[in-house]
């Protein structure tokens, strides 16, 4: 086999990643990883965390992050040295996966913009999840572009808040992490 | 309650020294304050720890450093909570760059107390978190044992750095239960200290076939232990090729050895920098590729094929991208490296080998460290030629330093044969870790001879620890080179900023021999070329802390340089060779 010196890549591109973080639930590692970020200029464009093994006091953090594939590396490299992690999965590298993310979405109208912005939702699966004769609380459910769209079309019929959860991903198969 | 009564229930303050004693702690580096005070008192009450009371407590995390480094152990610390815990704040940025294995504990105010602005409270574990390894809170004294057992593990294992435990007040005064390091593993964190094999021989394959090899050697072999320094040197005399080193690797192969090459970088010798810029091959050992070191990254070696060998997965492809990565303890990676080397019956190529030493023997020829001899002022240089005339054939001299040009000087002209005798604040660049990191290389090697290297304006950040150094007689010497300037910042503006030397000058000096009379020790001084070798002997004759103030040439400055934004090419080799349009705007920006 032979090496040859890894040249200098011409400005490598930007690439967005979803990575999936297996981490202690203890006090401090949320602000580890964040400061893990804010500290060395990593971008967050997501980031959700939630205890998923209660016994073993296990939290799952998922980050939506962008940079080159030098930075992305460095990344996981630095999330994989803190000493509460315990794995760190790419999951964008790892094989197909799938990502959803959650908005709340108030919209305040009478008349046919309430009208339009109920017949929308139909065509988003948003489910009401509250109402009043003035008002619509929508849940909508899917990838962040689909959430982008719904709420930006919500704009135009009296938009009056969005509450977003942020990216969950998880791969698909049988496989586990 | 029950479990108060309980014999194997202790204080928080008897857990924690029971846990040190435990962990085999002999000597703790501290400063009390009300948030500490069960700790002091449980102190008082044994035997079998030493504290030394610092000064204050960033020279607390020095010394604690210099000790570690100069033992391989691990180095710890007590300090109260509040302003206690934030002067611990530089040593701890400054253990973590230099991967310095140190375990610091603070006072906290009582637990119901946290979060209300409470005297001396700070939100330790706040402001510690990006300087540190890792840092606990531990607010259930029956956690504390393993707590402590875990930041001993987390200090010294993988990659060493230090680790803070904050102990609120209550929790040293409570009563719990004690745990064994053994039962005391933490959850999560295991370094990978085996590489994978493949690479290995990869990377031997590779150094077989190579034309222009060079090792790049870095602290990570000392950290690794002094087998890893036997086994580099014994490859590296195996293969015959070059080998450098860079400011926190001096000692890891030995000076006095010819195929070594001097320290690399920023201030590194001419013939280490060109042999780092033309080599085809680049084994790198422990090193992180920083910035003092590359230079200009997009002209870094550019034709080499670059293995790197790293205990931690993040100082790969970080600042360069190499080819073989290697993730392992240097010292197990050395020992493959060997014993594949051996069973693969692998050679050097001894004509393309000849053909490279050659070339490196020519560049070496250009003697790049010379100055100018002089009578009429002591150039600082000669003084430490002279300082190490002094010293030649001991193998008990530990040398620290300060941060500044004589720090470079040192680096440059006193010999390494032995990892572990070095020690000097490479990544943080902190003044005034000197003479503390000096008097924790003394505690812990009482007969030795400590040496602290210093500028006339760094010594004065921590000069308040000549009284710890009197109070528990260790004879460290503070070897002043006195420029009266900091002449780093000088340099810096000499060359980048039209000589407008704004604050650099060091004004209104103290007196340094009367200085070191006033805390009790010996004060000597040199202002003539006839004094200097007088000077030194007495400073090593008394066995007592010296301070010598050495008056060298003001206007002295340090090269070889690499400017910022250069590459290894582009050195400057002394006063009389100019940069060109000074610094590329890029590089203006870099420090
Ligand atoms: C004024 C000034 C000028 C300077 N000029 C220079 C200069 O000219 N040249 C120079 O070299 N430096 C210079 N420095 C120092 C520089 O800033 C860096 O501190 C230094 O270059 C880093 O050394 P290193 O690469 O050996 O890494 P270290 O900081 O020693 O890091 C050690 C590396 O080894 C790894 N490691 C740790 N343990 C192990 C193990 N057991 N096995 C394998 N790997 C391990 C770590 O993960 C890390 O990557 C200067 C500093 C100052 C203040
Ligand atoms: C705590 C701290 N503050 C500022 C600096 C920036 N700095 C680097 S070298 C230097 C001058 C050091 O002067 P001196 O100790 O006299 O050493 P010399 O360069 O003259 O040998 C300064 C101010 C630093 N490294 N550390
Ligand atoms: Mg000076």
């Amino acid at each position: 086999m032979t090496v040859r010196p890894a040249s200098p890549a011409p400005t490598p591109a930007i690439e967005r990643h979803t990575i999936s973080i297996l981490v202690d639930n203890e006090p401090g590692v949320l602000a580890r990883v964040i400061g893990l970020f804010s500290g060395r200029g990593y971008n967050i464009e997501s980031l959700t965390v939630a205890e998923v093994d209660r016994d073993a006091t296990l939290s799952r953090i998922t980050i939506v992050t962008s940079g080159t594939p030098m930075i992305i590396e460095q990344i996981k490299a630095q999330l994989g040295r803190l000493v509460p992690v315990h794995r760190v999965h790419d999951l964008t590298l790892e094989g197909p996966f799938v990502e959803r993310e959650t908005a709340l979405v108030k919209v305040a109208g009478t008349g046919e913009k309430r009208v339009e912005a109920l017949r929308l939702a139909d065509v988003f699966k948003a489910r009401v999840v509250d109402a009043t004769i003035t008002s619509f609380v929508f849940e909508v459910t899917g990838q962040g572009e689909e959430l982008d769209r719904f709420i930006g079309l919500m704009s135009e019929l009296g938009l009056v808040g969005v509450s977003r959860t942020g990216v969950v991903a998880m791969s698909r198969g049988p496989g586990g992490i | 309650m029950s479990a108060a009564t309980n014999e194997t229930s202790l204080t928080g303050a008897d857990i924690v020294l029971k846990a040190l004693r435990d962990q085999g702690v002999e000597v703790i580096f501290g400063y009390p304050g009300g948030a500490v005070l069960p700790i002091y008192d449980a102190l008082f009450q044994q035997n079998d720890i030493r504290h030394i009371l610092v000064r204050h407590e960033q020279a607390a995390l020095h010394a604690a450093e210099g000790y570690a480094r100069s033992t391989g152990k691990v180095g710890v610390v007590l300090v109260t909570s509040g302003p206690g815990a934030t002067n611990a704040v530089t040593g701890l940025a400054d253990a973590l760059m230099d991967s310095i294995p140190i375990v610091c504990l603070s006072g906290q105010v009582a637990t119901h107390l946290i979060g209300n602005d409470a005297f001396q409270e700070c939100d330790t574990t706040g402001i510690t978190r990006p300087c540190t390894k890792h840092n606990y809170l531990v607010k259930d004294v029956n956690n504390l044992a393993r707590t402590l057992h875990e930041a001993f593990y987390v200090a010294k294992n993988g990659r060493p750095g230090p680790v803070v435990i904050d102990i609120p007040k209550d929790v040293q005064f409570a009563e719990g239960s004690y745990r064994t390091p053994a039962d005391s593993m933490p959850k999560s964190y295991r370094p990978q200290v085996k590489p994978d094999l493949n690479r290995v021989e990869e990377a031997v394959d590779l150094l077989a076939k190579a034309k222009r090899p060079i090792f790049y050697v870095g602290g990570g072999v000392i950290n690794a232990g002094p087998v890893a320094s036997q086994l580099l040197t014994q490859f590296v005399r195996m293969t015959g090729y070059p080998c450098t080193t860079t400011l926190m690797g001096l000692g890891a192969f030995p000076a006095s050895d010819r195929q070594w090459l001097g320290m690399l970088g920023m201030h590194g010798t001419y013939e280490a920098n060109l042999a780092m810029h033309g080599c085809d091959l680049m084994v790198c050992i422990g090193a992180r590729f920083d910035d003092r070191v590359t230079g200009k990254v997009s002209e870094f070696s550019p034709n080499s094929v670059k293995i790197h060998v790293d205990i931690d997965p993040s100082s790969i492809n970080k600042n360069v991208r190499v080819d073989v990565p290697i993730v392992g303890d240097a010292a197990h990676v050395l020992e493959d490296m060997i014993r594949i080397w051996k069973a693969r019956g692998k050679q050097a190529d001894k004509a393309a080998l000849a053909t490279w030493w050659e070339q490196i023997e020519f560049w070496r020829a250009r003697d790049c460290l010379k100055y100018e001899k002089t009578s009429k002022v002591i150039k600082p240089q000669f003084a430490l030629e002279r300082l190490r005339a002094a010293i030649s054939g001991r193998d008990d001299v530990y040398i620290t330093t300060e941060v500044g040009q004589h720090q470079m000087w040192a680096a440059q002209f006193m010999p390494f044969d032995k990892p572990n005798h070095w020690m000097t604040s490479g990544g943080l660049g902190t003044m005034g870790y000197g003479l503390p990191a000096a008097i924790g290389a003394q505690v812990a090697h009482p007969d030795a001879l400590c040496i602290d290297i210093a500028g006339e304006a760094s010594i004065q950040m921590n000069i308040q620890e000549m009284s710890t150094a009197l109070q528990y007689r260790l004879p460290v010497k503070v070897f002043i080179l006195n420029n009266q300037y900091m002449g780093m910042v000088r340099q810096w503006q000499e060359l980048l900023h039209g000589g407008r030397y704004s604050e650099s000058y060091s004004e209104a000096l103290p007196d340094f021999v009367k200085l070191a009379d006033a805390f009790g020790g010996v004060g000597l001084r040199a202002s003539k070329v006839d004094e200097v070798d007088d000077v030194i002997a007495e400073m090593i004759r008394v066995k007592r802390p010296v301070i010598v103030d050495m008056c060298v040439d003001q206007k002295e400055n340090c090269f070889p340089m690499i400017p910022g934004g250069r590459a290894h090419n582009e050195m400057l080799l002394g006063p009389d060779e100019k940069v060109e349009n000074a610094t590329p705007e890029d590089g203006m920006v870099l420090v």
